[in-house]
């Protein structure tokens, strides 16, 4: 059995707004090994990109316990545990696509011959060989995102955390990508944390998908998706598939049916 | 970019309002010093027709309101026909100011981009610093000018630092205000980002802060130009006019030559063209370097 990386156990964390309190997470209780690929997933208000960003060190917890290889998310962050890719490629709009990528490796301190080295590797990576000199605005929204996830692969993190990434992107480069992404996890053996909306993405791409229902923010149900590394795209016609899929949309609907 | 467009698109707009110009400041040249001289042609009996009139009123010594050609004239006779290092010429009067200018707009800017770090960085300057910095210029810099000069003096500064000040004290305000919007101006994503790879504070001013502040930085360098041109003619007016364009607009007001008043007025305005302009394509060019989306 692989090492537990991420446990949260009891985590609350409530929101003071101007309009009273706001529960976002509640009696979060949590395991992540290493090398797996968990999907939070839910509908909007269930505090999946919170835990994300609880995780990441971005919010406190206002209750409970959050371990990140035994430390606190603030240790993890500072020791640069992980990647974060965000909703938006977020690319800094004044650098060139291998500036970006050799941003967090500036910031690290990562001399210029690593630094070189990685900004080749990673693009490579993600297919954005050739375009190291362009400017993000010259690049697509799916080029854009892979770009932020080159530039999150470049700091050679052991988790990749990512909110969403290709929720702003239409379909068919979404495919692409989630075929891309599962590659590079069967390759780098990383641990990614995956928050998205869509179940088919969930499915394609967790080894567990973790099922959150709204108000206050929680963990409905965790379902298994053992479906191994070698995922082609037909998989998600094939029963295997299509039964996981049932069951998280049956999780999703029993999530929320007592609060509509 | 250029030939028939440039023509159509920025010279035609140009050449409009100065033609425009010019026809109001003829009408009102004529007017303003038609009654001088219909006072004068009567002391000395002297009768003209309305042309021989009209052109009298063109070419007075001491105008009223000199007319542009004569402006024009002036200006061209103070520039070219002179040495530019001679005490006549505005070349050299205008290099007095500029060298003042200059100076204290760099001051001013470092000074206003310091206190926007200061007030970005640390919420109690936020808090207390900045009504202060908006006080300071609701003061005249006509009363504290004089005042500046006079104490600077009395401790024995004199010469270009004492100008170069004012031009700070007026320079400052437009950076520091301009810069702690710039500074601000990243939005949460970045933000997050840098904390993600827990840079520190000065990291993420380089890398964040100080970038993406670049268009507010330069959009308030030209205003600040402009100030510090204004601060440093004012300064130059209690100088005892010695040079500069603030000291020939002093002495042509003593000695009514109203002609030398518009040419430095003339003067000071293109230097301060030149300033803005300069400032601008300095800031086009960083633009592209950062690679704006300008073809």
């Amino acid at each position: 059995m692989p090492e537990t990386v991420i446990s949260a156990q009891n985590l609350d964390l409530t929101f003071e707004t101007n309009d009273g309190p706001v529960h976002a997470l509640k009696n979060i209780d949590l395991d992540i090994r290493e090398g797996e690929f968990v999907s939070l997933i839910g509908p909007s208000g269930c505090g999946k990109t919170t835990l994300l960003r609880v995780i990441a060190d971005l919010e406190k917890p206002t209750g409970g316990r959050m371990t990140i290889n035994g430390m606190t998310p603030e240790q993890a962050r500072l020791a640069r545990a992980y990647g974060y890719v965000f909703q938006q490629a977020a690319l800094l709009p004044w650098r060139t696509i291998e500036d970006n990528v050799a941003l967090p490796l500036e910031v690290m301190g990562v001399d210029k011959a690593t630094r070189t080295q990685r900004i080749r590797s990673n693009l490579d990576l993600v297919n954005l060989s050739g375009f190291e000199k362009k400017f993000p605005w010259q690049l697509s929204g799916g080029m854009q995102q892979r770009a932020s996830i080159a530039r999150a692969l470049a700091v050679e993190p052991q988790m990749l955390l990512m909110d969403e990434p290709f929720g702003a992107l239409d379909e068919i480069v979404r495919d692409h990508l989630n075929e891309q992404l599962l590659k590079l996890w069967a390759k780098t053996k990383k641990t990614v944390v995956f928050v998205t909306h869509s179940i088919p993405e969930a499915v394609f791409l967790s080894t567990r998908i973790v099922v959150m229902s709204p108000r206050p923010g929680r963990i409905h149900e965790i379902i298994d998706c053992d479906l191994g590394y070698d995922r082609p795209l037909d998989i998600r016609e094939t029963p295997e598939f299509l039964k996981i899929a049932h069951q998280v949309r049956e999780g999703l609907k029993a999530g929320h049916s007592y609060d509509e | 970019m250029m030939g028939a467009s440039f023509v159509k698109d920025r010279l035609f707009p140009v050449m409009t309002i100065l033609l425009a110009i010019l026809a109001i400041w003829y009408v009102a040249a004529y007017s303003m010093n038609a009654p001088f001289q219909r006072d004068f042609d009567r002391r000395a009996g002297e009768t003209r027709t309305g042309t021989e009139f009209f052109m009298a009123t063109m070419s007075q010594p001491k105008p009223t309101m000199p007319a542009p050609h004569q402006v024009a004239e002036n200006l061209w006779k103070n520039t070219l026909t002179v040495k530019p290092w001679s005490k006549r010429s505005l070349v050299y009067h205008s290099w007095v100011t500029l060298s003042a200018t200059l100076l204290g707009f760099a001051m001013g800017t470092a000074l206003g981009v310091v206190i926007a770090i200061g007030i970005v960085h640390v919420p109690a300057l936020d808090r207390s610093f900045l009504p202060w910095i908006i006080a300071s210029q609701t003061i005249p810099i006509l009363a504290v000018a004089p005042m500046i000069i006079v104490l600077l003096s009395a401790i024995g500064v004199t010469g270009l630092l004492p100008k170069a000040l004012i031009s700070t004290y007026l320079s400052f305000f437009p950076v520091a205000v301009g810069m702690v919007k710039g500074l601000r101006s990243p939005d949460v994503l970045h933000l997050d980002l840098m904390r993600t790879y827990s840079a520190s504070r000065a990291q993420t001013l380089w890398k964040l802060r100080l970038p993406a502040s670049m268009p507010f930085f330069f959009a308030s360098m030209k205003v600040a130009i402009a100030a510090s041109l204004i601060g440093a003619i004012v300064g130059e007016l209690p100088t005892g006019a010695v040079a500069g364009i603030g000291s020939k607009l002093l002495a042509g007001s003593y000695y009514s030559q109203t002609v030398d008043i518009f040419a430095a007025l003339i003067a000071g305005s293109i230097v301060a063209i030149l300033l803005v302009s300069l400032v601008d394509l300095v800031g086009r060019l960083v633009n592209a370097r950062m690679g704006a989306k300008t073809p």
